[in-house]
């Protein structure tokens, strides 16, 4: 079973060098905290629902980052994840509960436990055998969410109401919806940062390298492995949540492969393994889709051909493009 | 469930298959050999089907149509091979599969710009157009007699060239170790190319005989990769035994928990549950196939010799 290693020479490389510049970092969330502000001052109105949407996605690709770019482990089906949030949101308000202290820790449970289960299964593979392993679970899911025709099967759900924190309302209002979305892809961020920094993070991405070898220094590399598959979807859960909040609708599409897909190409574009890269790729992804979408309903003979030339011209995504721009490459 | 039903269902389910077989074929090629994924796979077949649309269409013969669309299948191919793909078989397999559905986003919305939105169709050669007779009140369509007849031969003819020809022999080993190839001074490009035309000709192909029984429509590439990966990951990869295999067990299963799903159910619940239980199950069906494979023969059914 080493279809991988006899015959693909290099593995998916991480485009940003361990060490992390801060600066890029703190330029970002300081940019994504001005937009509110840019509104006010004549950007066109939707961009803040549009941010709003592109950071919900961007904390999706984060989480995605972490298995797939740090872990090494390309999941196909991630976006099951964000439709297990999205649905448990959707199912327990249409029950009638809104709080979202009570919803956050359902969904999350969820998340693990669905993890848990097909990640002890698809981690018992490697390369193209757990890319459509996962691929194959997130096809479960996707026809399950059909299969619930006591919360609208095929033509999705529609919520009328959104969730409550602790009795307040902090979806209700635009700009605090963002606030709240940015708070919580920072929060994230630093969270995920912090577990790749730590011990477990370190033989996570040495298991990367040589998995073999880092079993032999004595670690268990598929329990990392496992708990890093479980908490990566469990922040794509939270990403459901979020989602579920700002459409008032949850459907299956949420988790249809092509979903799974662009959470892919958006940690690609955004630059592999190197976390604030996955967010780029986001932002990315989704604002290009909307400004081109506004220029003509042929968009995507722009935007396919965009990517087709991205792809070939430029190595390690946004971040390495980023990189070697302000000339500090490093590593 | 009579016995009538069965066979009919049973011949939808083996057609399905010779269709996923002739798109699988070139993908478990392409991969197998190259080490290339190449997700613009489908795209090869929705285009095989457009251009079967136009050029039956101009003129007026399935024949001549099937002959012109494949050439410009062929050519299309050819051309993105020469101006993108070969740029990428060097590069990580993340980039390859970036690239390449940049390339569906592309291809998909210029299909819609030069052909429309709306489904199209061909009609079914006349000489074609009648049923067989299979038992006492049941007719099945003859052009997909024809469609799985032509599916086995090409199947057949492609046997023969993967184990009885020079190129064939190369091919094989190449979806070995394709580096060991190249060493021993087989231009290894040129092997790409013939491999690249070849599959690229199988989902033409494909694309062209599915056009008069399915709706040639945008997007119809799209899912019948997916299944193609799933019948080539079950076969085993660069395998085109495992692919024919593969392919027939996916276009059974799934024909076949479609149809029959429902009334097993039935058997142990009531009728709504059963419906709605069938349908999630009966499409998760080939999944759960597949998970299961991999979960056992992480390599596939019949994988290629030597790769694993």
């Amino acid at each position: 079973m080493t279809v991988e290693a006899s015959t693909q020479a290099a593995p998916p490389r991480p485009a940003a060098p361990a060490r992390h510049r801060p600066v890029f970092v703190i330029a970002l969330f300081l940019a994504l905290a001005a937009v509110p502000l840019a509104v006010t001052l004549g950007l066109p109105a939707h961009w803040l629902t549009l941010v709003t949407r592109a950071m919900i996605f961007a904390i999706a690709a984060l989480s995605l980052d972490l298995i797939l770019g740090v872990g090494g482990l390309v999941s196909f089906g991630h976006a099951a994840f964000i439709g297990i949030g999205a649905y448990a949101t959707g199912i327990m308000i249409t029950e009638g509960q809104t709080e979202a202290l009570i919803i956050l820790p359902v969904l999350l449970a969820a998340c693990a436990v669905f993890a848990a289960v097909t990640g002890a299964v698809s981690l018992r593979t490697r390369g193209v055998a757990f890319i459509m392993i996962t691929l194959a679970f997130g096809q479960m899911a996707y026809f399950l969410a059909q299969a619930l025709s006591a919360y609208g099967g095929d033509d999705g759900l529609t919520l009328y109401e959104q969730s409550t924190l602790a009795g307040f309302e902090p979806f209700a209002n635009r700009t605090t919806f963002f606030y709240v979305v940015l708070a919580v892809l920072a929060f994230c961020h630093v969270l995920v940062r912090a577990l790749v920094a730590s011990r477990f993070g370190r033989v996570l991405r040495a298991a990367r390298e040589n998995a073999t070898r880092v079993t032999m220094t004595g670690f268990d590399v598929g329990r990392v492995r496992l708990v890093a598959y479980v908490i990566s979807g469990m922040i794509a859960g939270l990403s459901g949540f979020l989602l579920a909040n700002q459409t008032e609708f949850v459907s299956p599409a949420f988790i249809s492969w092509q979903r799974s897909g662009e959470l892919i190409f958006m940690v690609v574009l955004g630059g592999v393994g190197s976390l604030h890269g996955a967010i780029l790729g986001a932002l990315a992804f989704l604002i290009a889709e909307d400004v081109l979408s506004g220029l003509t309903e042929h968009w995507k003979v722009i935007f396919g051909p965009m990517i087709v030339l991205f792809v070939l011209f430029t190595r390690g995504g946004l971040v390495g493009l980023l990189g070697r721009l302000t000339g500090r490459r490093d590593g | 469930m009579t016995t009538g039903l069965l066979i009919v269902q049973i011949l939808n389910g083996l057609q399905l298959g010779i269709l996923l077989f002739l798109v699988a074929a070139g993908l478990t090629l392409v991969f197998g050999v190259m080490d290339f994924i190449n997700l613009a796979h489908g795209v090869q077949y929705m285009l095989g089907a457009y251009l079967a649309v136009t050029f039956i269409g101009l003129t007026g013969s399935f024949l001549l149509g099937l002959a012109l669309a494949l050439a410009a299948a062929l050519l299309i191919g050819l051309a993105l091979e020469f101006l993108i793909f070969r740029h990428l078989y060097e590069r990580d397999h993340l980039d390859q599969v970036l690239a390449t559905f940049g390339l569906i986003l592309l291809l998909n919305q210029a299909v819609k710009m030069v052909w429309g939105a709306a489904p199209l169709s061909v009609a079914v050669p006349e000489l074609l157009s009648g049923n067989v007779r299979l038992l006492d009140g049941i007719l099945y369509p003859t052009y997909r007699f024809v469609l799985i007849g032509a599916g086995l031969a090409v199947a057949a003819l492609l046997w023969f060239i993967v184990e009885k020809t020079r190129t064939g022999m190369l091919l094989r080993a190449g979806a070995s170790n394709a580096p060991m190839v190249s060493a021993l001074g087989v231009d290894i490009r040129k092997l790409f190319m013939i491999v690249f035309a070849f599959g690229t000709m199988l989902a033409g192909f494909a694309g062209v005989m599915a056009a008069p029984i399915l709706s040639v429509e945008p997007g119809m590439g799209d899912n019948i990769l997916i299944l193609a990966f799933v019948v080539i990951v079950v076969g085993g990869i660069g395998s085109i035994r495992g692919a024919f295999v593969g392919a027939l067990i996916v276009g059974l299963v799934d024909t076949l928990g479609r149809s029959f799903m429902n009334d097993l159910l039935r058997l142990f619940m009531s009728a709504p549950s059963a419906r709605a239980t069938g349908a999630a199950l009966s499409s998760m069906l080939i999944y759960l196939v597949m998970a299961t494979v991999l979960f056992v023969r992480p390599e596939g059914l019949l994988p290629a010799k030597g790769r694993s």
